[in-house]
C-alpha cells in the first residue's frame, strides 16, 4: 500500500543529463509500466527508485516520507533484474534466503517463506540446484522467488521477460499478471519497451522520452486519446499511420494519425483510392500496404486472408471517422 | 599421414620441454641420495640411495626450525596481502572515486623496482619500527613486495564479475563487507588461489631480504640457510645436504599446487546472469 512520488527528478552523468525533471505520482498497489525507446532512460528511472543510483536534484518519496538517501533494503524494495544476477554459488533456496538471511529472519520463518515462494512459481523441485543446472526461463522464475520472499513493499522489474523466448515471454508474462493479483498490496513498477507487455499488464502506463514523462494514463487513455504524436506512433501494433498535407489538411490537421484497425477497404468512393503494394497474411487477420500517394505506403488491417492482389485500386475510409488530429508541434489539434 | 607427422611433433615437444623444466630437479633428487666422492661423478641414473643427507640435514641443529620460519612468514604472508588485496581490490574495482586509475598505476610501478634499490631504505625503516631480526620484518617487507601484484590481479578479475549480482546483493541488503565475503570471495576461488600460490612461492624462495634482514640461525629462513651451509673446511661444497635441504624445500610447494589445481577450475560464474 505505498505511494510513490516523484517531485521534479533529475539524473545526469557528469555533464549528461539523463532524467531531465519527473514529477509523477504511482498509486498504491498499481501496476505502473515504464515504456519508450531504447536509450530513453526508463532502467535509469528505475534504479533511482530502486536506490540504486543517487538522485542528482529533486525528491522521491514513498508514503510522504523522503527516501532519496535510502539505501534500497531500507526502503523496502526488490528488484528483478533482466539479466537474472543470480548468486552462482548458491543454491536455488540459499539464493531466494540469501536477504532474508542478512534480515536475520528466523530460520523456521525463512524456510516458510522460501517454500510458499517456491510453491507459487513452481520450482519446489529445483531447490537444491545450482543457476546454472537450470533453464533461461527457471531461472526468471528463481529471481522473482527471490524478490517475492522479501515481502517487498515496492516490486521493481527491469526487462524481467526480455532474454527468454517467444513463448516462454507470453508464459511468464501470465504469472507476472497473477502474481500482481495475489500481492495486491504490493506497488509494482515494470520497465519493458515491448508496448503488447505494457498494454496487457498495465493499470497505468508512463511513457518516457529522452528523460522526460511524454503522457501517463491507463492503457486504453494512452491507444484512444495519445497526447502527442511520439505516444500515437509508440501505442498500438502495428504503427499508426500519419498522413500529412493535403490528406491532413482535409482535416484541419498539420498531421492525421489513423490506426490500421480503424481503416476499412471499400468498393468504391472511399477517402482515399491507391494501388496495394504488398500484403501481410498473419492467418487470423491481414496487413494491406496502400499507396495512396503519401509519403509512407498506408497500412490497413483486415480480418482473415487479404482478399486483393497486388496492383489492385483499392479505397479505403477510416471507420466512423476515428482519427487523431495532431498541430504542427505534434500535439492534439484543438481547432 | 601428416596427421601423425603433427602428432609426434607435438609430442616431441612436449618431452621435451617437460625434460628441460625438470631435469634440474631430478638431478637434485638423485644427488641428494649420494653420498662422499659419488657426488662428484656425473650420472644421470639414480645409482645410489642413501638418506644420510636428508637425516643429517634434518638433525643439524637449526633446520626445523628455520623451515618453520619460512612457513610463518609465507603463509602469513599470503594471508595479509590476500586480505589486503580483496578489500583493496573491491575498492579499486567496484568504488567510483577521483584518482583512482592514478592509484592502479602508482600501484603497479612500485612492483616495478628491482629489490636492490629499495634494499637499503627498506632496512632503515625496519630498523626504525624495531622489526630488524624477527619474522614479523620479513613478513612486512614481502607483503610489500606481493601486494602491488595481488592488488592488480585481483582488480582486473573483480572488475569482470557481474555488477548486477552484487546490485542484487544490495537490493537484499547486503553490506560491502558482506558482498566481498558472501558472494564475490567464494565466486573469486580461481584468481584468490593463483595469487595466493604465487606470493606463497615468492615468499618461499626470497633470498635477499632474507639474508639482511635477518642475524641469527633461529630466525633464518630456509633459502639462506642452504646458502649459509658450509661443509667441514672452507673450501668444500657440501653438494649431498644441499640437495637433500633444496628437495625438503620444495616438496611443500608441489603439495601446495596439487592441492589447490583441483580448486582452481573456471566457469564458476556460469549460471548467474544471462548466457
Ligand atoms: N552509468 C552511466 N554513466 C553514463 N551514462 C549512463 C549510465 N547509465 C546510463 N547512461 C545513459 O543514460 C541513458 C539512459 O539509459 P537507460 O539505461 O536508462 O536507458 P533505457 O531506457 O533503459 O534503454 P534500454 O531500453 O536500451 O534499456 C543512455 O543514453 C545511457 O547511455
Ligand atoms: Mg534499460
Amino acid at each position: 500500500m505505498t505511494v510513490i512520488r516523484l517531485n521534479n527528478v533529475r539524473k545526469s552523468f557528469g555533464t549528461f543529463d539523463v532524467i531531465k525533471g519527473v514529477d509523477l505520482e504511482i498509486n498504491p498497489c498499481e501496476f505502473m509500466v515504464f515504456v519508450g525507446p531504447s536509450g530513453c532512460g526508463k532502467s535509469t528511472l528505475l534504479r533511482l527508485i530502486a536506490g540504486l543510483e543517487d538522485i542528482t536534484s529533486g525528491t522521491l518519496a514513498f508514503d510522504e516520507k523522503v527516501v532519496n538517501s535510502l539505501t534500497p533494503s531500507q526502503r523496502g524494495i526488490a528488484m528483478v533484474f533482466q539479466s537474472y544476477a543470480l548468486y552462482p554459488h548458491m543454491t536455488v533456496y540459499d539464493n531466494m534466503a540469501f536477504g532474508l538471511k542478512l534480515a536475520k529472519g528466523g530460520a523456521d520463518e525463512i524456510k516458510r517463506r522460501v517454500n510458499e515462494a517456491a510453491e507459487m512459481l513452481q520450482i519446489t523441485d529445483y531447490l537444491d540446484r545450482l543457476p546454472k543446472q537450470l533453464s533461461g526461463g527457471q531461472r526468471q522464475r528463481v529471481a522473482i522467488g527471490r524478490a517475492i520472499v522479501r515481502d517487498p513493499k515496492v516490486f521493481l522489474f527491469d526487462e524481467p521477460l526480455s532474454n527468454l523466448d517467444a513463448a516462454l515471454r507470453v508464459q511468464t508474462r501470465l504469472e507476472i499478471a497473477k502474481l500482481h493479483a495475489k500481492m495486491h498490496e504490493t506497488t509494482m513498477i515494470y520497465v519493458t519497451h515491448d508496448q503488447v507487455e505494457a498494454m496487457t499488464l498495465a493499470d497505468r502506463i508512463c511513457v518516457l522520452r529522452d528523460g522526460n514523462v511524454e503522457q501517463v494514463g491507463t492503457p486504453m487513455e494512452l491507444y484512444e486519446k495519445p497526447q502527442s504524436t511520439f505516444v500515437a506512433g509508440f501505442i498500438g501494433s502495428p504503427k499508426m499511420n500519419f498522413l500529412t498535407e493535403k490528406f491532413a489538411d482535409a482535416y484541419k490537421a498539420h498531421t492525421l494519425g489513423v490506426r490500421p484497425e480503424h481503416l476499412e477497404v471499400r468498393e468504391k468512393a472511399g477517402t482515399w483510392a491507391g494501388k496495394l503494394i504488398h500484403s501481410e497474411n498473419l492467418g487470423s487477420e491481414s496487413y494491406l500496404y496502400i499507396d495512396i500517394g503519401a509519403k509512407e505506403p498506408l497500412v490497413v488491417r483486415q480480418d482473415g486472408k487479404p482478399s486483393r492482389q497486388p496492383g489492385d485500386l483499392l479505397h479505403v475510409s477510416p471507420i466512423n471517422d476515428n482519427v487523431h488530429r495532431f498541430d504542427q508541434s505534434g500535439y492534439p489539434a484543438r481547432a | 599421414m601428416p596427421v601423425a607427422i603433427k602428432n609426434t611433433a607435438f609430442y616431441a615437444l612436449v618431452v621435451l620441454i617437460v625434460l628441460f623444466a625438470v631435469f634440474p630437479f631430478y638431478y637434485a633428487i638423485i644427488t641428494s641420495f649420494k653420498t662422499g666422492s659419488a657426488l662428484f661423478t656425473i650420472e644421470y641414473w639414480p645409482t645410489s640411495f642413501s638418506l644420510a643427507n636428508y637425516v643429517s640435514v634434518i638433525e643439524a641443529g637449526s633446520f626445523p626450525r628455520n623451515l618453520l620460519n619460512s612457513l610463518i612468514v609465507s603463509g602469513l604472508v599470503v594471508a595479509l596481502s590476500l586480505l589486503m588485496a580483496v578489500t583493496a581490490a573491491f575498492a579499486l574495482a567496484r568504488v567510483r572515486f577521483r584518482g583512482r586509475s592514478l592509484l592502479l598505476l602508482t600501484i603497479l610501478s612500485v612492483s616495478m623496482f628491482p629489490q636492490i634499490a629499495v634494499l637499503a631504505g627498506l632496512f632503515e625503516v625496519i630498523r626504525l619500527l624495531g622489526l630488524y631480526n624477527t619474522l614479523w620484518g620479513l613478513i612486512f617487507s614481502y607483503t610489500i613486495f606481493t601486494l602491488p601484484f595481488t592488488v592488480w590481479v585481483l582488480t582486473t578479475f573483480m572488475r569482470d564479475l557481474p555488477i548486477e549480482i552484487e546490485e542484487a546483493a544490495i537490493v537484499d541488503g547486503a553490506t560491502p563487507w558482506v558482498i566481498i565475503t558472501k558472494v564475490f570471495l567464494p565466486l573469486m576461488w580461481p584468481a584468490l588461489v593463483t595469487t595466493g600460490l604465487l606470493a606463497f612461492i615468492a615468499a618461499w624462495n626470497e633470498f635477499l631480504f632474507a639474508l639482511t634482514f635477518t642475524s641469527s640461525t633461529e630466525t633464518r629462513t630456509v633459502p639462506v640457510i642452504i646458502a649459509l651451509l658450509s661443509g667441514a673446511s672452507a673450501h668444500e661444497v657440501p653438494w649431498g645436504l644441499i640437495m637433500a635441504a633444496s628437495v625438503i624445500v620444495t616438496v611443500p610447494l608441489v603439495v601446495l599446487v596439487l592441492i589447490f589445481q583441483r580448486k582452481i577450475i573456471s566457469g564458476l560464474t556460469a549460471g548467474g546472469v544471462k548466457g
